[in-house]
């Protein structure tokens, strides 16, 4: 019965996320680089991308670590930039909160940006779905995504070692940075929360420890949650 | 010998903390919503979190030794609207790199 419509959504997937794995191939290469120019070994690099699978949080502590922030701020802080996968999780549990426990969590491992993107328009546009097909879906948009970020980091780490320095590569994380975070200014409240975060942080940029940044996050975050309480009333 | 003392534990509770995040909902709270309070906090908390780490290293640049630089300011700006403006990070990118080489030459 289902098998070949698994199959066929798995496939679906495969497709679905292709032009995603070209924005992944320099994303991905440019945290090598940028990774084992910081001095990182390339297994330690590696390691990072094949554990972690988040660009944002990954450069975010290479960035602090640079900067000599303490420990626990560099991993209170890549962690606050991944709390979106929380949200993401609670989305998915309608469509795969079924599975056994064990697919589950190996399905949490793999829940990155892209295939959940587009799992979520997938389960949208075609709710009739059943579970077996959506999580054929889901894995067959994890099938390039996944890999070819922890190749792409690969290459960037052994190429990296080898980058002159008319390059400016120092600059390429804060570039990073905001590519990544300006198609998320969708709404008012969403850029009310950016202004407030860079003007605490710039203010409270001499804090001991970058400690500033703590500060200027958890503002951005109640400016952005108060602006969007107000309007929605 | 790693470049940061701590490397190890980063990448270790960084591992561990993403996997918890992703895992959260699905594998352990399930069905049971979270308050309207908290999800709208924690849809602010990328945009909250990267403008405020990039802002001090846009306005006192490490490879200048923090003095504020014409060119990467360009550069900052026009990777910021780029990506505004187009949603496409890869554009943006190389919108702004290509500023920052350009200004590089021509400010020298």
């Amino acid at each position: 019965m289902s098998q070949s419509k698994t199959s066929v959504e798995f496939f679906r997937g495969v497709r679905d996320t292709l032009p995603f794995c070209l924005v992944i191939v320099p994303f991905s290469m440019l945290f090598g680089l940028v990774s084992t120019e910081a001095g990182l070994s390339v297994l330690e690099t590696l390691t990072f991308s094949l554990v972690v699978i988040a660009g944002a949080a990954q450069f975010t502590a290479l960035g602090l670590m640079q900067e000599n922030a303490p420990t626990i701020v560099v991993i209170i802080s890549a962690l606050a930039v991944n709390m979106r996968m929380a949200i993401y999780s609670a989305s998915l549990v309608p469509h795969m909160g079924p599975l056994p426990f064990w697919k589950r969590a190996l399905a949490a491992y793999f829940l990155v940006d892209q295939p959940y993107a587009m799992s979520m328009n997938r389960f949208d546009a075609a709710p009739k779905l059943s579970l077996r097909e959506k999580t054929g879906y889901f894995w067959g948009c994890t099938l390039l995504v996944v890999p070819v970020w922890y190749s792409m980091t690969l290459l960037g780490a052994l190429v990296g070692q080898r980058v002159p320095e008319w390059l400016a590569l120092d600059f390429a994380v804060p570039i990073t940075f905001l590519a990544v975070v300006a198609p998320m200014l969708r709404t008012f409240a969403h850029v009310v929360a950016a202004l407030v975060s860079i003007v605490a942080a710039l203010i409270f940029a001499s804090m001991p420890y970058q400690t500033g940044l703590l500060v200027a996050g958890l503002a951005g975050m109640m400016a952005g949650a108060e602006v969007e309480r107000r309007r929605s009333q | 010998m790693s470049a940061f003392p701590n490397l190890w534990i980063v990448i270790i509770s960084l591992a561990f903390g993403s996997f918890l995040l992703r895992l959260s909902f699905l594998g352990l709270i399930g069905d049971r919503p979270l308050p309207d309070w908290v999800l709208r906090h924690l849809r602010y908390t990328a945009v909250a979190v990267i403008p405020g780490l990039v802002a001090p290293m846009v306005v006192w640049p490490a490879a200048t030794g923090g003095d504020p630089d014409a060119a990467r300011m360009a550069a900052a700006a026009v990777t910021l609207v780029v990506g505004i403006w187009r949603s496409n990070v890869i554009l943006a990118i190389s919108c702004g790199a290509a500023t920052l080489y350009a200004s590089l030459y021509l400010l020298g």
